[in-house]
């Protein structure tokens, strides 16, 4: 990679860093109920939607009646996505003619978008109509997006609140999350990406006779509305099959910029947020510290790994040639380069968003571990919208109880005491990650239905299978896409990993929320351990990395590694 | 959570009337109105009939032609695709080495001595890659000039004019869109293929 390649990391880095303010004290005020410069607009929409569903938005919820209203509304996702899904042939809007998804498929589908995963063992443009792709996939784009922040709303409400019973209501949190966050921006971004070349319209796919007389079918769709929310919400399920990298969903590196830029908007703007809304806003900048270090890390490794050519292609006569593309251009589109297959790469698998422009399974096997370690710490650097916030506050708990346990003293942050209680429910949402993506991994690999889907057998197909549980569990929905995972065993036992990864993160986090917002509030004192400074960052990041190391260093060692070790020589 | 259900449901279907149809279909209506170009998919029109889109890649075999990256899917743009084969995969180092040799074949100019351009002998991420790098269009010069029976420098100059650089001078890689020379091309040496 060249100067070029890192001018333009550099210039993402700190767009990123510029725009997380913005958004970040927009979000504060969306969700403390306040008003904003779309009140006038949105404000009669949203209690209009209230009356038709019964909701009083003033009544407060406990952290049960919220997490029931939760998973009673993604319930219903799940199965109005599958019957939409299982149906579509006998539904308008099918230009193509596509045929009902098996019962496997379709069940895992409509989990992975109703928990935000959007993995994908289908390709869109050879297996949905358009209806599916609008009222099923992009709603559920919109809503489990919404789920996140809510949840993380509640969360800092339980940081935020003294001696309180209740954490929010999750109507309205997920209420003014699509309709005053997600939606001004997907309507924006879909126009945008219109104007650069990506389709939006309901036509039936274009039969092109070729210049050399042949015959072209090209597919069309209302691709914008779709990838726009896909990008924002940390969802990641393209409308194509191919995701980013086709050139109807990512046409020009301008394109690129501003959908790399969505992969980490919101999350990123969540640390100002919660820092707006404890009180603090130090300590939403620490976290930010910490998870752009990751980040940075991360980027770095990746683009100097991609940047590399194969030794094997090199030692059979290809290679970079006087200003044509070097490195490891296999799975890579011209117009983005190595620069920018590798920040995405790194970007979106931070995210828990798992859209991609660029084939991970492709990657150098360094390359491609950074995007699995990435999803193996628990999609906390950043991470999904909501959802990569309330994963790393699991670690936050974690890391002052250490620094409690060091010095004997009672555990404290933002002036909540930190006991046995929240301790356990930390774990137990730390150790879902573990056990997801080993257990479910270490079955696909003894039983022969798992073994089926590996394309290439040794390091690599391990790398295979690992990607594809830890993408599942982490609910970032990316895959090595050699691993074929359109069978029964696969779709299902993804599905269980996501559901996993899902709530049973969330409902420990929501307790946390509940038990928190009932304490008192302690003052700092002199032996209150800051939780703002450096220290704190070093602390929290290395407590990140041995949790998430110690844990996957083995199976690592034994995939990417070991085929890292291998590489450049010929078979 | 039974009680739970209702407000659940209503929520759901309301919140897809305006996220899943109003969204996409007025996202639709202002796309159609303010970029039906690209609404409908940058679709280049030659004598009335459809010749393929500018954003997307297709096959060119004739060595008159200059030919786009190769494709896992066989250019199919109804279905995405790409090899995902892994850096150590022999089927990836054998495809490679097989699409070096018919290059080198099929292009006696080309210095023989250096390598042939990574890019053209690795399937794109998408399968549809519409670019090449310039210096991978340029390689591919003599072959071409040779079929046409034109010179050299005309078509440098043809290739140069059709290079975008990154833009603003600083995103994305400097590029050439295949299908659009290939369309000048056509048009300038009409039948000579």
């Amino acid at each position: 990679m060249d100067s070029s390649g890192l001018i333009q990391i550099v210039l993402y880095l700190v767009l990123l860093t510029a725009l997380t303010p913005i958004i970040g004290e927009y979000m504060a005020r969306v969700f403390s109920g306040g008003k904003t410069v779309a009140s006038r607009v949105i404000g009669p929409l949203e209690r209009g939607i209230y009356r038709v569903c019964g909701v009083d938005p003033a009544r407060e919820q406990h952290w049960t009646g919220y997490a029931a209203s939760l998973l009673a509304f993604n319930l219903l996702g799940v199965l109005l996505l599958y019957a939409l899904l299982r149906l579509q042939a006998f539904l308008p809007l099918n230009p193509a003619g596509m045929t009902a998804m098996t019962p496997d498929l379709a069940f895992n589908t409509a989990v992975s978008f109703t928990t935000n995963t959007n993995w994908q063992s289908y390709s869109g443009e050879a297996a949905l109509s358009y209806l599916s792709q609008m009222a099923g996939l992009t709603v559920q784009n919109f809503v489990s997006a919404a789920t996140g922040m809510a949840v993380l709303v509640a969360l800092i409400r339980g940081f935020s609140r003294r001696s309180a019973r209740t954490v929010g209501n999750f109507w309205v949190d997920m209420v003014r999350a699509t309709l005053y966050v997600l939606l001004p921006l997907s309507i924006v971004t879909a126009l945008f990406l219109v104007w650069q070349g990506v389709p939006q319209n309901l036509n039936a796919y274009v039969t092109a006779e070729t210049v050399e007389g042949a015959q072209q079918v090209i597919a069309q769709g209302p691709a914008a509305s779709q990838i726009a929310i896909k990008q924002i919400g940390s969802n990641g399920g393209g409308f194509f099959g191919i995701n980013s990298a086709h050139p109807y969903e990512n046409p020009t590196p301008l394109s690129n910029l501003v959908e790399m830029l969505q992969l980490l908007l919101i999350a990123s703007g969540l640390t100002w947020t919660f820092g707006r809304m404890v009180g603090d806003l130090r300590q939403g900048v620490a976290l930010f510290a910490a998870m752009g270090l990751m980040l940075v890390v991360g980027i770095g490794v990746t683009a100097w790994a991609e940047g590399r050519p194969n030794p094997a292609m090199v030692a059979v006569g290809a290679d970079s040639l006087g200003g044509s593309l070097g490195g490891n251009m296999e799975g890579k589109e011209v117009r983005f380069g190595i620069a920018n297959s590798a920040l995405w790469a790194v970007a979106t698998t931070a995210a828990s968003n798992g859209s991609v422009n660029a084939m991970h399974d492709s990657f150098s096997a360094l390359g491609g571990m950074v995007p699995m370690v990435n999803m193996m710490l628990g999609e906390v650097v950043f991470g999904g919208v909501g959802a990569g916030l309330y994963g790393m506050m699991v670690y936050v708990l974690l890391a002052v109880f250490i620094a409690g346990l060091m010095v004997g003293r009672t555990p404290e942050y933002l002036g909540k005491k930190i006991e046995a209680k929240e301790i356990k429910l930390a774990m137990f949402a730390a150790l879902t990650t573990c056990f997801g993506i080993l257990v479910f991994s270490a079955l696909a690999l003894v039983v022969p239905a798992g073994l089926a889907g590996i394309q290439e057998p040794g390091p690599h197909g391990l790398s295979e299978v690992l990607y594809a549980y830890s993408s599942a569990t982490g609910n970032n929905g990316s895959a090595f896409g050699g691993y074929t995972a359109n069978a029964p065993y696969p779709n299902t036992t993804i599905a269980l990993a996501i559901l996993l990864g899902r709530f049973l993160v969330i409902l420990p986090v929501l307790a946390i929320a509940g038990a928190l917002a009932a304490k008192k509030s302690v003052p700092a004192s002199a032996g209150t351990f800051p939780t703002h400074g450096p220290l704190f960052v070093g602390l929290l990041v290395g407590t990140v990395v041995i949790v998430g190391g110690l844990t996957f260093f083995p199976a690592l060692s034994l995939g990417p590694i070991a085929e890292h070790l291998m590489t450049g020589v010929v078979p | 959570m039974l009680k739970e259900l209702k407000p659940a449901l209503m929520m759901l279907l309301v919140l897809t009337a305006i996220t899943g149809i109003l969204y996409p279909l007025a996202v639709t209506g202002a796309a159609q109105a303010l970029f039906p170009a690209q609404a409908n998919g940058s679709l280049i029109v030659r004598d009335g009939k459809v010749a393929g889109s500018a954003l997307i890649a297709q096959n060119f075999v004739g060595p008159g032609w200059f030919q786009p990256r190769p494709s896992a899917v066989d250019y199919n743009a109804a279905s995405s695709g790409a090899s995902n084969l892994g850096p150590t995969s022999g089927v990836l180092i054998e495809t490679v080495a097989k699409r070096v040799e018919a290059l080198r074949a099929a292009n006696p100019g080309a210095d023989p001595a250096a390598p042939v351009p990574v890019e053209l002998v690795t399937a794109s991420g998408s399968g549809l890659d519409p670019h090449l790098s310039p210096a991978a269009a340029l390689w591919q010069v003599p072959r071409v000039a040779a079929a046409r029976e034109i010179p050299e420098s005309d078509l440098r100059a043809l290739v140069a004019r059709h290079t975008e650089g990154r833009t603003l001078g600083l995103l994305g890689e400097p590029r050439v869109n295949v299908l659009l020379l290939n369309l000048e091309l056509d048009q300038r040496t009409s039948g000579t293929n």
